[in-house]
C-alpha cells in the first residue's frame, strides 16, 4: 500500500520524526495565513512529482490559491490532484538521502544513506549510496548510525540528531510492516536543524489485517483495476487488445508474453489463481469484457482448476452476457477432454497446446484488423 | 536426495482445512510419507487415515522431520515457530499472503538453528525418483527421469514439467521457490544441493521478473555448476511498478526486469526459451553435446 507524503508525514510525527509545518488542503480555500513563504506539493501515488510540475512556490496567500486552483486542475503521470500538502519552505542548507527498505536476495531490511539527496536515488553513483544492512532479528542497533554519520561526515549535534532520527525510522519501519520508509531529500537546515522534507512509506499488503489504521489508497490503481481489486481477480491493466484469462501467475504472464512474441498485445493481466468454482470463471468475462478487447483468450492448466468447470464457466457467460467476441480457449491437464467437449458443443474453439491456441488468437486477429 | 527421502516423516499443519486434507491426501497417495496432522481443537480424529494432534508438541513421538504449513496468513508465523521450537529442520509453508516481515524473520532465525524454509507461496518439493513430495504439485505430471525443474512458480512448472514428460523424458526433483518477494530457498541454494545430487542430469530453472535471484543463480552456474541448464523467464511484457499476480513478480526502480535476467543467463552460458514449450527442445539440445 502506497502513502500519499502527507500521510507519511502523519506516520513520520507519530514516532517523532522531524517534519516541516504543515497541512492539508482538498481546495484551495483550505489555505491559512501564517505559513509563508510555503511550498505547494501536490499529493500522488506516482514517482517523478517534481519533473512533473506537481511542486510550487509561494509567497502569500493569494499566490497559494491560484497555484492550488492550477495544481488541483492537474493529472500528474495519470492520476488526479486530491490533495495538496501546503508546508512552510525551508532554510535548506544541504540535501541529504535516508531510505530502509527489503534486499530480497540478502533477505534482511537495508539502510542506504547518502549526501546525494533531492534527486532519484538511481542517479547516484553507487560509491556515494552508504549501506548497512540489519539482522531482523535483533533488530537496528545504534553502532549502525556511528558508521553511517562517519560515512556522511556529520559531526556533533547533526550526528545526534541523525542517530536519533534513524532509530525511530526504522522502528516505524518494522512496526508498520513497511517495504520501504525514503526520506529524499533529509534536509539540513541553514539553522542546523535534520527535517524529513518529503516522505515516501509503502506498506505491505499483506500486513494491513494488523494495521487498521493505514489507509488504502487505490489512486495508483486504474479504475477497471479497482473494480477487479473489488471483486477479488489478480487483475492489470495493459494497453493492448487481446483480452487474457488465465490461471497462475507464472502461466498468466508467459501467456502475455506468448502473445507478445506473435506481434500481439494483451490488454490485461486475470489469474483466476487456483479455483475449481464455476462462478469465479463465468465473473472474469464481464471484467475483461470492460477493457473492450478485440478476442478473449482463455489458457488454463488444469490442476486443483478443472478444465471442465472452465469450460461450464465459459459456456455460461458467453450466454449470459452475450459475448460476441471470438473467444480461443486452450486446456491442458485435469478433465481437458471433458472441458473440451463441453465447448466444442457450444461452438467454441478449443487447444490442447499453447502453441496452437497463440497462433489462432493471431489469425483471428489479423482477420479483423484487414477487417 | 534434495531436501526430502522417501520415509522422510512429514506432519501437516492445518491438516483439517480445505486445501491441507485434499493435498495431504494427494502427497500419500504420491508415495509421501505423512504421519500425522496438527489441528487445534481437532485431536484425536483423523483425515485421510492420519491421526490429527492438538499441538506439534503431541506429534513428537511420531518423530516429525518435516512440516507442511497450510494456515491463514496471520497464523503463519505462529504455526512456524511452533515447527521450528519442535526441532523440525524442514519446513514449507504453502499459504500466499504472508507479511514480509514475518517472512524475513522466519528464513533468518531458520537459518541459526539449521533448518529450511521452503516458500511461502510456492507449490512445494516433489522427490520423484524417492516417490515422494511435501506440497500441491499434480501427481499426474511426472514420470521418473533425471531433468530437475527450480521455479518460481506453481502453474507454469506444471506446464513445463508435463511438456519434459509429454516429450519421453523424466523428473529427478521438481522445486518450487515460491513466489513471494522473501523465500526460503534460491536458486543458488538448489543448484549447490543438485551439484552433488545424481539423480540429476540437466536443469531447468523458471524464473520470472523481480528481485535478482536469477541473476545470482547465472553467476553461480558460470562459475561453478557443470550441469546443463536451460531457463525460462516469465513477464517480458510486465509494465514497471505493477505486481504481477505473485508479491514478488514486480520491477522496482528498473531492477528485476526480464530482459536484465535473460541477458544475464545467456551471459553464463544458459539458454532462455522463448516459449515455455521450448523447454524440452532446448533439454534434448543440451544433453546431446
Amino acid at each position: 500500500m502506497n502513502l500519499y507524503e502527507f500521510q507519511g508525514k502523519e506516520l513520520f510525527k507519530k514516532y517523532g520524526i522531524p517534519i516541516p509545518d504543515g497541512y492539508v488542503i482538498s481546495k484551495p480555500e483550505e489555505i491559512g495565513d501564517n505559513i509563508f513563504p510555503a511550498a505547494l506539493k501536490a499529493q500522488v501515488l506516482v514517482g517523478g512529482r517534481g519533473k512533473a510540475g506537481g511542486i510550487k512556490f509561494a509567497n502569500n496567500k493569494e499566490e497559494a490559491i491560484n497555484l492550488a486552483k492550477d495544481l488541483f486542475s492537474q493529472t500528474i503521470k495519470n492520476s488526479k490532484v486530491k490533495y495538496i500538502l501546503i508546508e512552510r519552505k525551508l532554510n535548506i542548507d544541504k540535501e541529504l538521502y535516508l531510505s530502509i527498505t527489503i534486499d530480497r536476495s540478502k533477505k534482511r531490511p537495508l539502510i542506504m544513506a547518502s549526501n546525494e539527496g533531492g534527486v532519484e536515488i538511481e542517479s547516484v553513483a553507487e560509491e556515494k549510496i552508504f549501506m548497512k544492512h540489519v539482522d531482523p532479528i535483533h533488530g537496528y542497533s545504534p553502532y549502525i548510525s556511528k558508521i553511517l554519520t562517519k560515512k556522511l561526515g556529520l559531526k556533533d549535534n547533526l550526528a545526534k540528531q541523525f542517530s536519533d532520527l534513524l532509530s525511530k525510522m526504522y522502528k516505524l519501519f518494522e512496526e508498520y510492516d513497511a517495504e520501504l520508509v525514503e526520506i529524499n531529500p533529509l534536509v539540513i537546515t541553514k539553522e542546523g536543524n535534520l527535517i524529513a522534507a518529503d516522505a515516501k512509506v509503502i506498506i505491505d499488503s499483506d500486513s494491513l489485517f494488523r494495521h487498521p489504521d493505514v489507509p488504502i489508497n487505490l489512486d495508483d490503481l486504474t479504475e477497471l483495476e479497482k473494480i477487479a481489486k473489488e471483486a477479488n481477480y489478480s487483475f492489470v491493466e495493459l494497453d493492448g487488445d487481446i483480452g487474457v484469462i488465465a490461471n497462475g501467475a507464472g502461466l498468466t504472464m508467459a501467456t502475455l508474453d506468448s502473445l507478445l512474441l506473435h506481434g500481439l498485445k494483451p490488454r490485461n493481466f486475470l489469474d483466476l489463481g487456483g479455483t475449481d468454482n464455476v462462478d469465479i470463471v463465468k465473473n472474469a468475462f464481464p471484467l475483461v469484457l470492460k477493457a473492450n478487447p478485440k478476442i478473449i483468450f482463455v489458457n488454463i492448466f488444469g490442476g486443483v482448476t478443472k478444465c471442465d468447470t472452465v469450460a461450464q464457466g465459459i459456456v455460461m457467460a458467453k450466454k449470459e452476457f452475450n459475448i460476441n467476441l471470438p473467444i480461443v480457449v486452450r486446456l491442458s491437464g485435469v478433465h481437458e477432454e471433458e472441458g473440451r467437449q463441453i465447448l466444442k458443443e457450444n461452438g467454441i474453439d478449443a487447444f490442447s497446446n499453447m502453441p496452437d491456441s497463440v497462433k489462432k488468437v493471431s489469425e483471428i486477429y489479423n482477420s479483423i484488423i484487414k477487417g | 536426495m534434495v531436501y526430502i527421502k522417501k520415509d522422510t516423516k512429514i506432519i501437516v499443519q492445518g491438516i483439517t482445512g480445505h486445501q491441507a486434507s485434499f493435498h495431504s491426501n494427494e502427497m500419500i497417495k504420491f508415495g509421501a510419507n505423512v504421519v500425522g496432522g496438527v489441528s487445534p481443537g481437532k485431536g484425536g480424529t483423523k483425515v485421510n487415515g492420519v491421526p490429527v494432534f492438538d499441538s506439534v508438541e503431541e506429534t513428537l513421538h511420531l518423530e516429525p522431520e518435516a512440516t507442511m504449513i497450510s494456515v491463514p496468513a496471520p497464523y503463519v508465523k505462529d504455526a512456524f515457530y511452533e515447527a521450528l521450537d519442535h526441532g523440525i529442520k524442514i519446513i514449507y509453508i504453502l499459504t500466499e499472503h504472508v507479511p514480509v516481515h514475518d517472512s524475513m524473520e522466519m528464513i533468518n532465525d531458520a537459518k541459526l538453528k539449521n533448518a529450511i524454509v521452503i516458500g511461502p507461496n510456492g507449490p512445494g518439493i516433489t522427490v520423484v525418483h524417492e516417490k515422494t513430495k511435501i506440497g500441491i504439485m499434480p501427481n499426474h505430471i511426472f514420470k521418473k527421469g533425471n531433468i530437475a525443474v527450480i521455479s518460481r512458480s506453481g502453474t507454469l512448472t506444471y506446464e513445463i514439467v508435463k511438456s519434459i514428460t509429454d516429450a519421453g523424458m523424466g523428473e529427478s526433483s521438481v522445486i518450487g521457490l515460491g513466489g513471494d518477494a522473501i523465500v526460503g530457498l534460491s536458486f543458488v541454494d538448489v543448484l549447490s544441493e543438485l551439484k552433488k545430487e545424481r539423480q540429476t542430469k540437466a536443469v531447468v530453472m523458471v524464473g520470472e521478473i523481480g528481485g535478482t535471484a536469477e541473476e545470482e543463480a547465472a553467476e553461480y552456474i558460470k562459475n561453478e555448476f557443470k550441469k546443463p541448464v536451460v531457463a525460462y523467464i516469465a513477464g517480458r511484457s510486465a509494465p514497471p511498478g505493477k505486481r504481477m499476480g505473485h508479491a514478488g513478480a514486480i520491477i522496482t526502480r528498473g531492477k528485476g526486469t526480464a530482459e536484465s535476467k535473460i541477458k544475464t543467463l545467456n551471459e553464463a552460458g544458459v539458454e532462455v526459451a522463448n516459449y515455455p514449450q521450448d523447454i524440452p527442445e532446448l533439454l534434448k539440445k543440451k544433453l546431446k553435446t
